[in-house]
């Protein structure tokens, strides 16, 4: 009993600033039991009846606090004989017009591809070997250096090792490896860091004047000598990384190796 | 052959299944046919039903009696050496080894593939030149050296 009188005591000073705080507005103190968790509270029904001092309330019945209402209407006096003498006016006036057809609503504006987030697995950073699913190059184990502006994986294998140049892929046709390798060191020539390195040019067909429209035959793929070039300043770059890795004699004949199930391996039970 | 493992106050068992999958327990009591009262004071089971089909039967057998608290399996447990009997076991070693291979890496199992790759091919390149000492010496002679003997225990530790 004393406590509850101390605490009452001391009570009523809190508040007063606090209530000042907020404009007025009265604030709630915490609550003094909890929930322990599975709805179970840490005190019982009764043991907050005394807490809370219910037995003082017991019987008693606070009045309710009438508000003054404000009024609605206003009487006014109207002059001539005709008009009734006084006529009821709404203080608030209802408003003068309505809109005839409904509010044209924005809708934001739909991303484009360009906008797109774009996101990683968290198990693929540069250095990673991961192990291609799809394309020409299936199968085989390569190394991950960059995320591309578009999204795509930019990865090779490196070519020296196992004739997967550099490439873009999609991570969804990928296996990620725990393997590593450290590339923290390497700097990749800027122009092979874009996207519009890798995208294939179509040759025009001839126009309609200009002779047959199926002349322009099918011209096989061929590397620029500038691509070349570029492939084999990466292979160094990515082979000097290997070559720090501890397991590096294995790690050449693991990446130039291909990856494969044999019986009784089931890839979503496997650790890779 | 008769049966030597028994359903059994004392049989040490291991659980195959459910939350405490890979655990060892014993069996205190028996409630019916499909149910045991069990308890694995070593590996923090608390005591408490199991399904027999969750449970493995193993060699080893506790005594107490059917009554028995924990602390009287905790004693007859560490008194019984139980968990350094299983380690020394080949099934807990299997276990162990199954637990290993299936925590490999792909890089870890490619590596483990070449290690094989070398150690049977100097296994095979042994067997064969010991063959053909043994055509050449004595042809009636068929003391066929067993493959897989003598080199492969060298290399074994790499086996993982």
């Amino acid at each position: 009993m004393n406590e509850m009188v101390d605490t009452k005591a001391k009570a009523p000073a809190k508040p007063a600033a606090t209530e000042a705080k907020k404009d007025g507005r009265k604030v709630r103190g915490k609550p003094r039991n909890r929930d322990l968790g599975n709805g179970v509270y840490r005190f019982s029904r009764t043991r907050m009846y005394h807490k809370k001092a219910l037995y003082k309330f017991i019987g008693k019945k606070t009045e309710k606090t009438v508000k003054p209402k404000k009024p609605v209407t206003i009487e006014k006096k109207i002059g001539g004989d005709k008009n009734g003498g006084t006529r009821l006016v709404l203080l608030k006036k209802r408003r003068k017009n309505y809109p005839t057809a409904d509010p044209v609503t924005v809708h934001h504006a739909k991303k484009t591809f360009r906008e797109h987030v774009r996101r990683l697995r968290p198990t693929i950073t540069p250095g990673t070997i991961l192990i291609l699913l799809a394309g020409p190059h299936k199968g085989k184990r390569v190394v991950f250096l960059k995320q591309l502006r578009s999204g795509l994986l930019l990865v090779t294998g490196p070519f020296l090792i196992n004739a997967c140049p550099l490439r873009r892929v999609s991570q969804n046709y990928v296996i990620a490896t725990s393997t590593k390798i450290d590339l923290s060191g390497v700097k990749l020539p800027k122009e092979v860091g874009k996207d519009e390195y890798y995208k294939r040019t179509q040759n025009k067909r001839a126009k309609k004047e200009e002779g047959d429209i199926f002349s322009t035959k099918k011209v096989d793929y061929k590397p620029s000598e500038q691509r070349k070039i570029d492939q084999k300043t990466v292979d160094t770059l990515i082979i000097g990384a290997i070559k720090k890795h501890q397991d590096k004699k294995l790690l050449f004949t693991y990446l130039s190796a291909m990856f494969g199930l044999r019986s009784s391996q089931y890839p979503h039970r496997m650790k890779f | 052959m008769p049966f030597k493992r028994f359903v059994e106050t004392g049989r040490v068992a291991y659980v195959s299944d459910g939350p405490h999958e890979g655990k060892l327990v014993t069996i205190v009591d028996i409630i019916d046919q499909n149910r045991v009262l069990v308890d694995g004071p070593a590996a923090n089971i608390p005591r408490g039903q199991m399904r027999l089909s969750q449970l493995h039967l193993t060699k080893f057998r506790l005594r107490f009696p059917f009554t028995g608290s924990t602390r009287v399996v905790r004693k007859a447990w560490s008194d019984g050496k139980i968990d350094e009997k299983w380690s020394e076991s080949m099934w807990a070693q299997k276990v162990e080894a199954k637990k290993k291979r299936a925590a490999l890496s792909d890089f870890d199992r490619f590596k483990l593939r070449k290690a094989r790759q070398v150690r049977n091919k100097l296994r095979t390149h042994a067997f064969l030149k010991i063959k053909k000492k043994s055509r050449k010496g004595t042809k009636a002679a068929v003391t066929a050296p067993k493959p897989g003997a003598k080199k492969p225990a060298a290399k074994k530790p790499e086996k993982k």
